[in-house]
Formats: structure tokens, C-alpha cells, sequence
């Protein structure tokens, strides 16, 4: 397995991660293509390390860093998901059209 | 050559399970193709010799997914997928910024001269990330606990069904502050002067 392979690999999840975060309507779903597109960020930051930096810990340390942006992300998108649907019964973007509450 | 089969066979499905993410008719199996993309691409940092991070990829997704299958359960409207569900809006501008940001990142990966520098055989990555971790890195490491102390509080914060001054959809106006008076003090004001007493608590 070359680098580049496994850099088009990551784009592919990346790519998919995009049209699902900009297609669906469901926050939920807008979560989960926010998380194919870390999944193919790590990717490419666990080849990168493997194969361009000599096996330096810090390449690991950047993916870990990453983890760390994703379980932020869940944390914080599941807690507005149950925020705005208590405020607005809202579950989808087009009903929350208005910004005042 | 094992290893190349075993890396292009568990690429294909970490991208097909991705793709099948938005076309799955139920939110939970949803969540759980994004699962099988998520062990895939770990077993991928496995076979990269990255086993540490592979494995806790894989034992976060599965607890995070398994969150989120409740949460689809919570805020599903089409139970066990009986129907078709598509869900989209604007699709082909996505389609478009989907396919060129992978066509972006793509190109870079084949065009870019990257340095080649394996990790020498015989050196556990494991231990470096270890040393690493508790060593020079620790605060990188600490800041990412933090980081997610203070995520989890916010989460807290957000999603709470009383805010600071009520319930949550009150907002956060603070109620008035105005000290009230004693009530001889009120009674000579009120004969002085006939204007009405705003009572404290009244908005305007």
C-alpha cells in the first residue's frame, strides 16, 4: 500500500463526508457527514505517519489531537441537537429559518 | 502482497460503507454503516503498524455510534426504515462540492512529493506513543483533557432543560434587580407623589 493510495482512500471519506453534511436535512445526519470527514482526516494523518515521518510519535500525537476534535464535536452536536429541538421542536434545518428565538 | 489485499479490500469498505451511510433507509443502520467505516479505517491504522490508535478508533466509534443509534431512535420520524427515506436538500450542489473536494485531495495525494521515510522495523510505536504521550507531548495530552472536560460541561450547559434563570427557552434575561423599598418608605412616596409604584418583578 503507497501513500498515495491510501491519500485517495481518505479523500473518497472525505469527499462522501461533504455531500453528506451539505445534502441532509436531519442534524443528525449533518453529524455523521461531519464525522466521515474526520474519519478520512485520520486516515490520512495514520498514513502520513506511517509512511512520510520515520516513525516520529508526533505524527501519532497529531491523530490523537483529532480524536480528540471528534469526540468534541459529537459531544457538542448531540447537546445543540437536544438544545434546539427543547426551543424550536425542531429536528430538521428548514425549520429553523429564523434566527430569533 | 497478503497486505496489500487484506489494505485494498477493507478500503473498499470503509468507502462503501460511507457512501452507504446517506442512502441507508433507517438513521440507525445508518449510524452503523458509519460504524463499519470507522473499524475499517481502523484496521487500516492497524496494518500501518499505528495498532494503538487503530484499536481506540475503534472502541470510541463503537460507543459513540452506539450513542447515536439511540439518539436516530430519538429523532427518527420513519421507524425501521419501512419506507424510503431520502432527506436532502440542494442535492447537486453537495454532489458537486463532494466530488471536487475529493478530486482536490486527491490530486494533492498523487501530484505532491512527499518524503519517504518508513518506520524502522523493530521499534514498538506503541511504547514511542507512550513515552511520547507522558513525556514531551504531555501537553498536548493534558490540553486535550481539558478540552474535553470543558466539552462536556458545555454539553451539559447546552442541552439542560433549566437555563440560569428558568427554563431553557426563557433565554438568559436576568429578572430585575430592583431593591425594594420598605413599606413605610413606598406609602410616603405614594403620597408625594401619585405616579404608580413599579412593583419589582413587572417587565415594562
Amino acid at each position: 500500500m503507497t501513500l498515495q493510495a491510501l491519500i485517495v482512500v481518505a479523500a473518497a471519506l472525505f469527499g462522501i463526508g461533504v455531500y453528506g453534511a451539505l445534502s441532509q436535512q436531519s442534524f443528525v445526519m449533518i453529524m455523521m457527514g461531519l464525522e466521515l470527514m474526520l474519519n478520512g482526516t485520520i486516515l490520512a494523518g495514520g498514513s502520513m505517519w506511517a509512511l512520510t515521518t520515520g516513525g516520529s510519535p508526533k505524527g501519532q500525537m497529531l491523530v490523537v489531537v483529532l480524536m480528540t476534535v471528534m469526540a468534541v464535536e459529537a459531544a457538542m452536536g448531540f447537546a445543540l441537537v437536544i438544545g434546539i429541538y427543547r426551543v424550536r421542536k425542531a429536528d430538521i434545518t428548514e425549520k429553523i429559518k429564523r434566527l430569533k428565538g | 502482497m497478503i497486505l496489500n489485499v487484506t489494505f485494498w479490500a477493507f478500503s473498499a469498505l470503509a468507502v462503501f460503507s460511507g457512501w452507504r451511510v446517506f442512502r441507508a433507509d433507517s438513521m440507525v443502520r445508518a449510524a452503523y454503516w458509519l460504524l463499519l467505516s470507522f473499524a475499517a479505517v481502523g484496521i487500516i491504522l492497524v496494518l500501518l503498524k499505528a495498532e494503538f490508535l487503530g484499536l481506540i478508533l475503534i472502541l470510541m466509534m463503537g460507543g459513540e455510534m452506539t450513542i447515536m443509534a439511540v439518539f436516530m431512535v430519538a429523532f427518527m420520524m420513519n421507524p425501521a426504515g419501512l419506507n424510503p427515506m431520502t432527506m436532502v436538500h440542494r442535492n447537486s450542489v453537495a454532489i458537486v462540492a463532494g466530488v471536487v473536494s475529493f478530486l482536490a485531495i486527491a490530486a494533492l495525494g498523487l501530484f505532491a512529493r512527499f518524503p519517504v521515510a518508513r518506520a524502522p522495523a523493530g521499534v514498538d510505536p506503541t511504547r514511542k506513543l507512550g513515552v511520547e504521550l507522558l513525556g514531551n507531548s504531555m501537553l498536548v495530552f493534558q490540553t486535550a483533557g481539558v478540552t474535553l472536560l470543558a466539552a462536556m460541561i458545555a454539553a451539559i450547559a447546552i442541552s439542560s432543560a433549566r437555563g440560569r434563570y428558568g427554563d431553557a427557552d426563557q433565554g438568559s434575561v436576568e429578572p430585575d434587580q430592583m431593591v425594594t423599598a420598605p413599606a413605610g418608605d413606598v406609602a410616603a412616596a405614594a403620597a408625594h407623589d401619585p405616579a404608580p409604584v413599579i412593583s419589582p418583578g413587572v417587565h415594562q
